[in-house]
């Protein structure tokens, strides 16, 4: 006869959101709680991110990413928390069961009570955005360099070129300067940077390397390996401008293009998913299978690790509440929905009952807005508007409101209004 | 001295290989590249027609049929996955419904088994295809094959039997020396088959005047992550025109989905891809279907075909005695093959050479272990034997290291993160290998006892790692 482990409390993957829920869950009673992390130490992306600026919010001072991850870290080690490394969790069932595989005790069926997926995103391809030209060696995505740079020590070459403003890939543009490698230039599809603007000064004014705005890469040139990387302006339809080619004659091309929640095993058990393609969760971040909780950038992508640990407080703090059967998944729901100007709305749905005295909603802008208003309207009628002098689609935006001001409704919309 | 010298290790070259196999003979394969199928064999359609399209008495015709039949033995000798999933071609319009009827006379010429199927069972078999479709002529032998894993273990096969391939040789040079051939100065063969695909009149040239030429022509696609909805059953195909064949739909043994191919002629080794051909294939495309996931998109990719200038594959032995050419093999060359390896071998190579079958010949590649698709007690079997199959290296498709390992052990071993990625699917999913390619990276450089810089990503001067940081490791 097989016996199974159950866990009250089964978190997948170590990274940031992971173990801040994990913690969080403990400290509200959840002695019961196993961390299944795939790489070889607990951390997750953190500790290939080398460079500071993490916990500005969290501690009030200026970390890097693996001194961030290792204040949790230290944390759970002071705890009965369990962890296991190399453990990859290749499935999961609405009933919970876990199966996971490791080089110590194999493959693996346990079940849980209750299960956190933090298993953060993964980065976009050079595939997924079409990029065009040959398909040789010397495309990677920023976040593949940073790894080969950071933790492996190799640097991947000596005159690139970087597609995309996201973060990571900013970062990366002064990370390998540093390491002597020439960084001829940022391509920006958009009108705007899509980094935060600490980074574009930081990363790539100190070091005169230059943003090319509404530009793209039209074509990668190259026999074996990239050769040459052929960027032109494009119209606001990202139609090329005709003429306005530049030729770099460049060895890398770096992608930062954006990141996509990784939810394999969520989809594959039929979890209701949202635009962000993380998984659709309500205001104490339960998906649509009850006792499964989301939170940190499998949910959706976050710009600040800080925020990452705040939302997967709250998912750990939902699934203490579960295990002690406090949560009501019964009463009536309120749909939140993005109107004009926002791309989309964390949580997609929530209870009115459930909320204490305030509930946060985060959301994105589709474009760069500038003194503008968030109207929020509970069924058409306003309810709350907030003056907003600036509002990025980089920066993630939060929004709290009081429980005492949102009025019983279906739908609870969220809209920019421009003057 | 070698009985028999193959140049070029495409699906074509490693059919004839494993062919000759068979039999008591000394043969060597030669390819330019650092692998097999690394060329037009790996960037096709991956289907295996039934037959019915290409003109009656013609050779692809004939070949075309015959090779179909042989593919269920093939794929169950050499653990290669093969479905028949069946293609339909798809009418929108009554002009179009015409045009199946005249396939389907054409199908029964060559003697392929065909059902023209009404609007309502076209949409009962295919939900996802637009309202607006008329009529569709189902081919139910027509299949879907990993084409990747057909080359890879066939030349496994043709290995383990005795013959030898030396990667990384492009031949330059083919000279006649006292009634031999002479191949880049130094390799010695009694008889030469040139299986080249693209670059088959060019080989042909080196010892031979011009008689073909060939036309390459490139074909982009797009390739979908699997999931978990529902799409497309069957190989949809649209009718053809004089456009061409037009776009298909189809799933890939994996549980991918691809969308394409264009058709345009190109330069030889041209094979990017742009955005202009690839958005006139999602026009085409959408006239079958209307909501397709392009959003699921992980990879583009171009391949380039062979096509012949006498629209014919071209299967004879040519103005030099002993020098034969298996060249011109387009579409539908993968279909073919097999039965092209035994033409080949039964009505050219058997004039040459008295053919003595070996005794020991064994037609099977051992096992692969695929432990995703193993139960928990089989996985902690692999496991108990061998703690590496505990590790996964890819994430997405859930390829553990011993798998790695044991992949590296056999006969045609990869040499490069493309090659890993081919046999088994390491760095083939959602991320690309965004996750998964380091430690790819390390588990190679470390079997093969090199430093990771050494580990190419496809061809041998395809770097991926450029330098040691100043701090070292």
């Amino acid at each position: 006869m097989e016996n199974i482990r159950t866990y009250d409390l089964v978190v997948i993957g170590g990274g940031a959101a992971g173990l801040a829920a994990a913690l969080k869950a403990y400290e509200n009673g959840v002695k019961d709680v196993l961390i299944l992390e795939k790489e070889p130490c607990l951390g997750g992306i953190l500790q290939q991110c080398i460079h500071n600026g993490f916990g500005l919010h969290t501690f009030k001072e200026q970390l890097s990413g693996p001194e961030y991850a290792q204040r949790f870290i230290d944390k759970v080690l002071e705890t009965d928390i369990q962890y296991k490394l190399n453990s990859y969790v290749v499935s999961i069932t609405k009933e919970k069961d876990v199966y996971y595989s490791n080089d110590e005790d194999g493959f693996c069926h346990i079940k849980a009570r209750s299960i956190v997926m933090a298993t953060g995103c993964t980065e976009r391809t050079p595939g997924a955005i079409m990029l065009e030209g040959d398909r040789v060696a010397g495309i990677l995505t920023a976040g593949q360099a940073q790894k080969y740079l950071n933790i492996d020590g190799y640097l991947v070459g000596k005159k690139v070129f970087i597609l995309g403003s996201g973060d990571i890939g900013l970062i990366m543009a002064r990370r390998m300067t540093l390491e002597g490698a020439k960084v001829m230039g940022v391509a920006e599809l958009m009108p705007y940077s899509n980094g935060l603007s600490r980074n574009i000064a930081q990363c790539l004014n100190d070091f005169d390397i230059p943003l090319y705005l509404s530009h793209t890469v039209k074509q990668v040139v190259g026999k074996d390996h990239v050769e040459k990387v052929i960027i032109a302006k494009v119209d606001e339809k990202f139609n090329y401008v005709p003429d306005s080619e530049m030729i770099f004659d460049v060895d890398t091309l770096i992608l930062s293009v954006g990141l996509v929640p990784y939810n394999i095993i969520l989809e594959d058990i039929g979890t209701k998913m949202s635009s962000t393609r993380g998984a659709y969760v309500d205001e104490n971040y339960q998906t649509s299978v009850e006792g499964i909780f989301a939170c940190g950038n499998a949910l959706h992508v976050h710009d600040l690790v800080d925020f990452v640990s705040e939302e997967a407080n709250m998912a750990g703090i939902s699934a203490s509440k579960y295990l002690k059967g406090e949560l009501n998944n019964t009463s009536e729901v309120t749909l939140t929905k993005n109107g004009n100007g926002i791309s989309y709305i964390v949580p997609q749905q929530y209870r009115l009952d459930n909320i204490e005295d305030k509930i946060a909603f985060k959301f994105r802008v589709r474009k760069p807005y500038h003194k503008v208003k968030v109207v929020i309207k509970a069924d058409g009628q306003e309810i709350k508007s907030i003056v907003k002098p600036h509002m990025l689609p980089a920066e993630m935006e939060t929004i709290k409101l009081d429980k005492k001001i949102l009025v019983e409704c279906k739908e609870l919309t969220f809209e920019i209004k421009e003057d | 001295m070698y009985d028999i010298i193959i140049v070029g290790a495409g699906v074509t070259g490693c059919f004839i290989a494993r062919e000759l196999a068979r039999y008591k003979l000394n043969v060597l394969v030669l390819e330019k590249n650092n692998d097999v199928g690394n060329e037009t064999t790996s960037a096709n359609s991956a289907i295996i027609h039934s037959g019915y399209d290409p003109l009656p008495g013609t050779l692809k015709a004939k070949l075309n049929v015959e090779g179909n039949k042989m593919y269920d033995q093939v794929c169950e000798e050499l653990d290669v996955s093969f479905k028949r999933i069946g293609s339909i071609t798809v009418a929108l319009d009554d002009k179009q419904v015409e045009t199946l009827k005249e396939l389907q006379i054409r199908a029964k010429e060559n003697g392929v088994e065909t059902i023209l199927l009404t609007r309502e069972e076209l949409l009962e078999k295919e939900p996802m295809l637009s309202k607006d479709v008329v009529a569709g002529l189902l081919a139910p032998t027509a299949g879907i094959i990993d084409p990747f894993n057909l080359s890879v273990h066939l030349m496994e096969n043709a290995i383990d039997n005795g013959v030898k391939l030396i990667l990384d040789e492009e031949v330059t040079s083919i000279v006649k020396k006292e009634g031999n051939f002479l191949i880049n100065d130094k390799y010695e063969a009694k008889v030469v088959i040139n299986a080249t695909g693209v670059n088959g009149d060019l080989v042909n040239e080196l010892i031979n005047d011009k008689t073909f030429d060939i036309m390459p022509r490139k074909g982009q696609y797009y390739v979908f992550d699997h999931f978990k909805r529902p799409f497309v059953n069957h190989t949809l195909f649209m009718v053809p025109s004089d456009k061409g064949k037009g776009v298909l739909i189809s799933p890939t043994t994996s549980g991918n989905y691809l969308v394409g191919p264009s058709a345009n002629l190109v330069a030889r080794d041209e094979k990017s891809t742009d955005k202009g051909t690839l958005n006139n294939v999602k026009e085409q495309a959408n006239n079958m279907i209307e909501n397709i996931p392009y959003y699921e998109t992980i990879r583009t990719f171009a391949g380039i075909r062979a096509t012949p200038s006498t629209h014919d594959f071209i299967i004879e032995e040519s103005e030099t005695e002993n020098f034969i050419n298996v060249v011109g093999i387009e579409s539908p060359g993968l279909a073919s093959s097999p039965a092209i390896a035994k033409k080949v071998v039964e009505e050219i190579i058997a004039k040459k050479f008295d053919l003595v079958k070996k005794d020991d010949f064994n037609p099977y590649v051992r096992k692969y272990i695929k432990m995703k698709s193993l139960s928990i007690e089989e996985r902690q079997r692999y496991f108990k034997e061998n703690k590496d199959y505990g590790t996964i290296v890819c994430k997405c498709e859930q390829v553990s290291k011993g798998e790695i390992i044991d992949c590296l052990k056999r006969s045609c071993p990869p040499r490069s993160i493309k090659g890993l990625k081919r046999r088994l699917r390491v760095g083939f999913g959602k991320c690309q290998g965004g996750m998964c390619q380091p430690l790819a990276l390390e588990i190679l450089a470390e079997y093969y006892g090199v430093d990771r810089k050494e580990i190419p990503y496809d061809g041998t001067k395809s770097y991926i790692l450029y330098k040691e940081t100043k701090g070292g490791k």
